[in-house]
């Protein structure tokens, strides 16, 4: 992967610091992740050339934007923005809101048609529409469409759905996916949301207080085990990326394929051959030195070694334990159970897998 | 009484005298309503004081500042006599240019109003949309403040048509220059003529009343609520 956009970006402000140097791939999703008022808002609004960072730099496939002399304005930047809000304007219908940025990009550097955005986004219906009459999902993907027909080389995204229901979000989710996927421009998304990460992220960046936490694949920043103070306790743990191998009708079940050893979960709609996401919480996860004997309803058991202990708080009952099974695998089991079974790094174990969350969009 | 009594003259010059200054102050007030709208300038609430300083002051003292400064000798009548061969007291001119600061608060204000209700959010969406700061202003800004505009085009407007100081102090009583109808309204009443007075004040009265009726019509039944 080429490291295609370069953004350092350094803010003082009272009570409130941004310092930030990154150089992210120039394809797929890096989604920065964080709590509210980590800074990551700042960081888009920086690269798009909306807040100004003195002494900043911002490079996109060798394109400078900003550096110590050049500070290029917002609008003439190839960057698509989708805000929290739809930020659609009330006097134009859905087709003129749509056409807004498609109409000042000169015609020979024009890479969508409206056409193909309106199918991409599933919103043919309605292009003659007031702005007033969408419901609120309708309006994030109309914003999400003039965003692209700008034809920008990058795309921004702030919590573009965290204004939005459950039912709402899991409408646009699978648009969001299709863009990853079909189009070739970086995404870079936003989002305190660790299920919008889950589905979306390519690369991940994990935000703190105006600084990178983690940067990375999902699969290996998911495995570091100091994760748990930037998570929710009852999300700490480790992405699987696997392959479908099989369907199996017969149990509604689908074999899927991680690095060799075979995981089921309930079957999905999905190809054979095509890549699937799985979230297994650590707590999910047990461990047994013996290989499982029959008489045991776990389904999902993968043979892994020990890489690294976590540290054993004194008020604390649980260790995290991080194993490789082919990839990176995470255990929170009992202190108790951890000094009977006698782990140590390079300990080979059985881990017995009791749920396996796979990252559909109906997940979220 | 006889309807022929009545000339046109000071009604038809009373509304050339409204149009000309709201056409004026539509063009000076916008950038000035903008700025206090956007700006984090300290200077913005002595600028805002100072515009809304016609709503407090007695018209005669601003037609009394006026008329100093509009005449031969004055800071601004002198350069223009100079140029022209005439001072700005007394003339149709003049008239505008004061009327234009007299009703400076009934434009500016529903202007910044507006502009302050439409936000900086559409702006940046549009100007990340490849929009330079003026096209977003005339593609984005204005058509999202269109209410602001009728509203501060009408209230400039029948203010002007109302207005009676600062004539009377900077503009006299020229027949067909500055003769407007508020003072022709005076005249008539002053020698007695109550019957032309009745006329021309019902008239001005229904005016200002369907003006006004029409501005709500309008306000209400405009796209772009906000």
């Amino acid at each position: 992967m080429t490291n295609a956009i370069s953004a350092r970006f350094k803010l003082d402000y009272p009570g409130f610091g941004l310092d930030v140097s990154l150089d992210l791939p120039g394809e797929g999703a890096t989604v920065v992740f964080g709590p509210s008022g980590c800074g990551k808002t700042t960081l888009l609004r920086c690269m798009a050339g909306l807040e100004r960072a003195p002494d900043g730099l911002m490079r996109l496939d060798g394109e400078v934007w900003q550096d110590g002399q050049t500070f290029l304005p917002v609008e003439q930047r190839a960057v698509g923005m989708v805000f929290q809000e739809p930020r659609l304007f009330p006097h134009l219908n859905v087709k003129s809101n749509l056409c807004y940025g498609l109409t000042r990009v000169p015609e020979a550097q024009r890479v969508l048609t409206l056409e193909r955005v309106v199918g991409i986004l599933g919103i043919e219906a309605l292009l003659e529409r007031r702005i007033q009459n969408l419901s609120g999902g309708e309006k994030q993907r109309v914003a999400i469409g003039r965003a692209l027909l700008r034809s920008p080389r990058l795309l921004l995204m702030d919590e573009p759905l965290s204004a939005l229901d459950v039912k709402r979000k899991r409408e646009i989710l699978p648009f969001l996916q299709r863009l990853r996927k079909e189009l070739k421009i970086p995404i870079v998304y936003v989002t305190h949301s660790l299920n919008e990460v889950l589905q979306l992220v390519d690369t991940l960046v994990v935000m703190e207080a105006g600084k990178v936490a983690a940067r990375g694949p999902a699969e290996e920043v998911f495995s570091h085990l100091d994760l748990r103070s930037h998570l929710d306790a009852a999300m700490v743990g480790a992405v699987l990326e696997t392959r479908v191998a099989e369907h199996d009708p017969a149990y509604c079940l689908t074999r899927l394929d991680y690095r060799g050893q075979n995981l089921f979960v309930p079957k999905l709609e999905a190809a054979v051959g095509d890549p699937a996401r799985l979230h297994i919480l650590s707590q999910d996860v047990s461990l047994a030195l013996d290989p499982p004997n029959r008489r045991n309803s776990i389904l999902n058991v993968l043979k892994a070694t020990v890489v690294e202990v976590g540290p054993k708080e004194a008020d604390n009952h649980q260790v995290d334990v991080k194993l490789d099974a082919g990839g990176p695998l995470l255990a929170t089991i009992t202190k108790k159970s951890f000094e009977s079974l006698k782990l140590k790094t390079g300990t080979r174990v059985f881990a017995q897998i009791k749920a396996v969350k796979t990252m559909t969009p109906d997940q979220v | 009484m006889n309807f022929s009594e009545i000339d046109a003259g000071p009604v038809w010059l009373s509304l050339q005298l409204a149009g000309a200054t709201v056409i004026l102050l539509l063009i000076a007030g916008t950038p000035l309503a903008w700025w206090l709208a956007h700006t984090r300038s300290r200077w913005r609430t002595c600028t805002e004081a100072l515009v809304a300083l016609p709503l407090v002051l007695p018209p005669t003292v601003l037609g009394f500042y006026l008329l100093i400064a509009f005449g031969p000798h004055g800071w601004l009548g002198g350069p223009v006599k100079a140029v022209t061969g005439s001072a700005l007291s007394f003339t149709f001119w003049g008239l505008v240019l004061a009327s234009t600061l007299y009703s400076l608060p009934f434009v500016v204000q529903p202007l910044q109003n507006a502009f302050e209700t439409v936000g900086r959010a559409p702006l940046e969406a549009a100007w990340t949309l490849g929009a330079s700061r003026w096209d977003a202003f005339f593609t984005v800004a204005s058509p999202m403040a269109l209410r602001g505009y009728v509203t501060a085009a009408v209230l400039g407007f029948a203010h002007t048509l109302g207005e009676f100081g600062v004539v009377l102090m900077v503009g006299g009583n020229i027949p067909g220059q500055t003769k407007v109808v508020s003072i022709d309204i005076y005249d008539r009443v002053e020698t007695l003529d109550f019957a032309s007075a009745h006329w021309l004040s019902a008239g001005l009265l229904l005016f200002s009343f369907v003006v006004l009726v029409f501005v709500y019509t309008v306000n209400r039944r405009l796209p772009i609520r906000i």
